[in-house]
């Protein structure tokens, strides 16, 4: 009641208040609102309790204890200490480093290709710009499953044996059980190589705050870049030459079925991020040239008139522009390639959603499996997101 | 709208999940089939042709259940089912019953709020090896790499031998069993593993079967069979004694083709079986009707063995093209494991 004569007041209606009640529109909002959230609510406690119902008449019990049994199953490839006597925690856990790895790999992978082949469908050359045209309309009209099949065939099929390996020097040796590359162990005295690397990040790091503000104060330029890279990659090989070279080589050797030692990048893996890679750079490539065209034309116009060439023009007039109009979107596009990375399933790469599937079937704890699935994808993303949000506040116009 | 659409939705899945509860019985009489849990393509054991006519062992036994519920063997619908999703399907009521050689074990018949009816198959784990990589056992297999199927318990047994015999190995496992024979095809890895009769189905669609072998060791117990979901005892009493039917048929001689003839049998074993009714000295008739303790007609067994045939006829029927021997399949009196309880 208070409510209503609230709200009589508020519509500084005189005498009449009923009907005016009716039509007043925030009566009207709050109590619409009102039966939204009732329904919605409603429908959580109806499915929750529902659901618990069901589980309790199939004998089932709502719980995480499996967790710590042993899973009994083995995976073709781990980043982690793996094997059938681990948990089923630490099953999942391996899947998450196994989509984590074609995740980040692919994100930096379709980046550098999608912002090449976004530059080079601006291209003045016609044989640059078809190419990359071509591309993108070929790659991106092609289901991505029907694409991670494909590369799976392409990359096993031609492959030799283990026995007929393509061997590069004894060290590298490809086949059809995958990659195999030597592992490197980091022997006593690695850590003054790893002090070096960090100085050398500080010191350039200063280096380049310092060369801008020469440069906004005297107008010369120093080659930044040119000389910070070779510090970063001599700093930490000096460290190591310090220490006595303490690297240990672990090579893959031949001994019966399989190469033994060294690390293996199974041919799931090659297909699967082959294809998230090519696949999500056709997106990319078209943001960027999106980002690109929206940039005024004027601008370069005057940034060629202030006498900038075309490198720089790009670089500093044109780029900090488009990323502005290119980072939201490819937000996104991160996303999609992380949950795309699901369907490394078809293949057999043992990512979260393949352990994730093992594991239920397992232990027959649907609901739970997949409710961590859920979340640790959903959480993924969520932080994938606020990083990008976070550049992209960094990048975008101050207005003063 | 769009949260009422979802809603409805909601509640729709919601319904069906209790409706899944209730006697399984009474909701396969009212919808007037049964929905059939099946594998999506194994030769002998359960595979649809190109009209999608299903054939096998397993498939066959989901009809014996139909021709014993509603005297219609064809009353019987199939949802092919991987390894991962047949438990999913039958808990969530998507299937009525799961026959699809699937491994009765402790933690499947008590933890997924399923029990196993009957063993209708006795398998055990094998591998199978093309001819050129020279292996001539198991042993021999230290550092190979398995192609197997997820969600199986062939991948577990596989973690347990290798183990076991203190051998290395790398698994290369697949959701669909396709994926597990393409990628065994093509080399991406040294031996496939599977249960046994499972082997000798799948060689025979490779474009050479003459290529591979199977090793003779055998890995596990594999006891197959149909399951059902926990808590409803009709239904699994009808699972169980259309298979202790079928059994019982085989053992007394009833086939389906002189199960006319035995309706007129002196034999009372026979006379249970087909509920054949008995006169008493005294005129009347005495009553020999044991479908009715299932909830079915007096028919049920005469049903199974007349529409689609006992045990051993079925398994000669489905299984000789795989070259597979009866062995534990054998009835108990024939030095084999297919053992039923009586009917009485």
């Amino acid at each position: 009641m208070t409510q209503q004569s609230d709200d009589q007041r508020n519509s500084s209606a005189p005498v009449r208040g009923g009907v005016d009640l009716l039509y007043s529109p925030k009566l009207r909002g709050i109590v619409s609102q009102l039966i939204v959230l009732l329904l919605l609510a409603g429908g959580i406690y109806w499915i929750v309790t529902n659901t618990q119902a069901n589980l309790v008449k199939l004998n089932q019990n709502f719980g995480f204890d499996f967790l710590n049994k042993a899973s009994g199953f083995d995976l073709s490839t781990s980043l982690i200490q793996y094997s059938s006597d681990s948990t089923f925690s630490r099953a999942l856990l391996a899947g998450f480093y196994n989509t984590a790895l074609v995740s980040i790999l692919g994100i930096i992978f379709a980046t550098i290709i999608g912002f090449i082949v976004g530059v080079m469908r601006l291209s003045k050359n016609l044989v640059v710009s078809s190419a990359a045209t071509i591309y993108i309309e070929i790659i991106r009209n092609i289901p991505l499953l029907l694409q991670i099949f494909i590369w799976y065939a392409l990359v096993l099929k031609p492959l030799p044996g283990t026995k007929q390996a393509i061997n590069f020097f004894d060290t590298v040796f490809i086949s059809n059980r995958g990659i195999i590359a030597p592992h490197v162990i980091f022997g006593e005295g690695s850590w003054i190589s790893v002090t070096l690397l960090i100085s050398a990040l500080i010191g350039t790091w200063v280096f380049r705050r310092w060369s801008r503000k020469r440069q906004e104060a005297t107008g010369q330029i120093l080659p930044a870049w040119w000389i910070s890279i070779p510090i970063i990659i001599a700093a930490p090989i000096l460290g190591l030459l310090i220490a006595g070279w303490p690297l240990i080589w672990d090579y893959p050797v031949l001994s019966g079925f399989n190469f033994k030692g060294g690390v293996t990048l199974v041919p799931e893996f090659i297909a699967l991020f082959l294809a998230l890679v090519i696949y999500t750079a056709t997106f990319i490539a078209e943001i960027v040239r999106s980002g690109i065209i929206a940039v005024s034309h004027g601008q370069s116009e005057a940034s060629h008139a202030l006498g900038l060439d075309n490198g720089k023009t790009l670089r500093l007039v044109v780029i900090p522009q488009a990323m502005r109009i290119i980072i939201p979107p490819l937000t996104s596009q991160y996303l999609n390639l992380t949950k795309n990375s699901s369907l490394a399933v078809a293949v057999g790469y043992p990512d979260l959603m393949y352990t994730a599937g093992t594991v239920n079937n397992q232990s027959g704890k649907a609901i739970e499996v997949y409710s961590i699935a859920l979340v640790v994808y959903l959480t993924t993303s969520l932080v994938t997101s606020l990083l990008m949000n976070w550049f992209n506040a960094r990048v975008k116009l101050v207005e003063r | 709208m769009k949260f009422l659409k979802s809603l409805i939705i909601a509640s729709l899945f919601g319904l069906s999940a209790v409706a899944a509860n209730a006697a399984t019985l009474d909701d396969v009489k009212t919808k007037g089939f049964i929905q059939c849990g099946s594998n999506p393509g194994l030769t002998g054991f359960g595979v649809p042709d190109d009209q999608g006519n299903w054939t096998g062992f397993d498939v066959d036994f989901c009809r014996a259940i139909a021709a014993a519920v509603f005297g219609d063997a064809t009353k019987v619908k199939f949802s092919p089912l991987n390894a991962k999703e047949r438990f999913t399907a039958l808990q969530s009521g998507a299937i009525d019953v799961l026959s699809r050689n699937s491994t009765w074990t402790m933690s499947r018949d008590t933890t997924l709020g399923l029990t196993f009816a009957a063993v209708t198959y006795y398998d055990g784990q094998g591998f199978m090896v093309p001819n050129k990589l020279n292996v001539k056992s198991a042993k021999e297999l230290n550092g190979a790499s398995v192609c197997v199927q997820t969600g199986t318990t062939t991948e577990l047994n596989l973690a347990d031998y290798f183990k076991a015999n203190k051998m290395e190995y790398k698994v290369v496992a697949f959701e669909k069993n396709e994926e597990v024979l393409k990628a065994y095809q093509e080399g991406r890895c040294d031996v496939y593993s599977t249960d046994q009769s499972g082997l000798y189905a799948e060689v025979l669609k490779f474009t050479n079967p003459g290529d591979h072998m199977v090793l003779p060791e055998i890995i596990s117990k594999e006891p197959l069979g149909p399951v059902v979901r926990q808590g409803d005892a009709q239904w699994f009493n009808i699972v169980k004694w259309v298979h202790g039917a079928m059994l019982n048929a085989e053992e007394l001689g009833v086939t389906s083709k002189n199960v006319d003839e035995m309706k007129a049998s002196t034999n009372p074993e026979i006379q249970r079986l087909l509920s054949v009714k008995v006169k008493n000295p005294d005129g009347t008739d005495a009553d020999n009707d044991f479908g009715k303790g299932l909830g079915l007609g007096p028919d049920w067994a005469y049903n199974i063995v007349k529409m689609v045939g006992n045990y051993g006829e079925v398994f000669d029927k489905n299984l000789a093209q795989l070259k597979i021997a009866r062995g534990k399949n054998a009835l108990w009196s024939q030095g084999g494991l297919q053992y039923a309880a009586p009917i009485r």
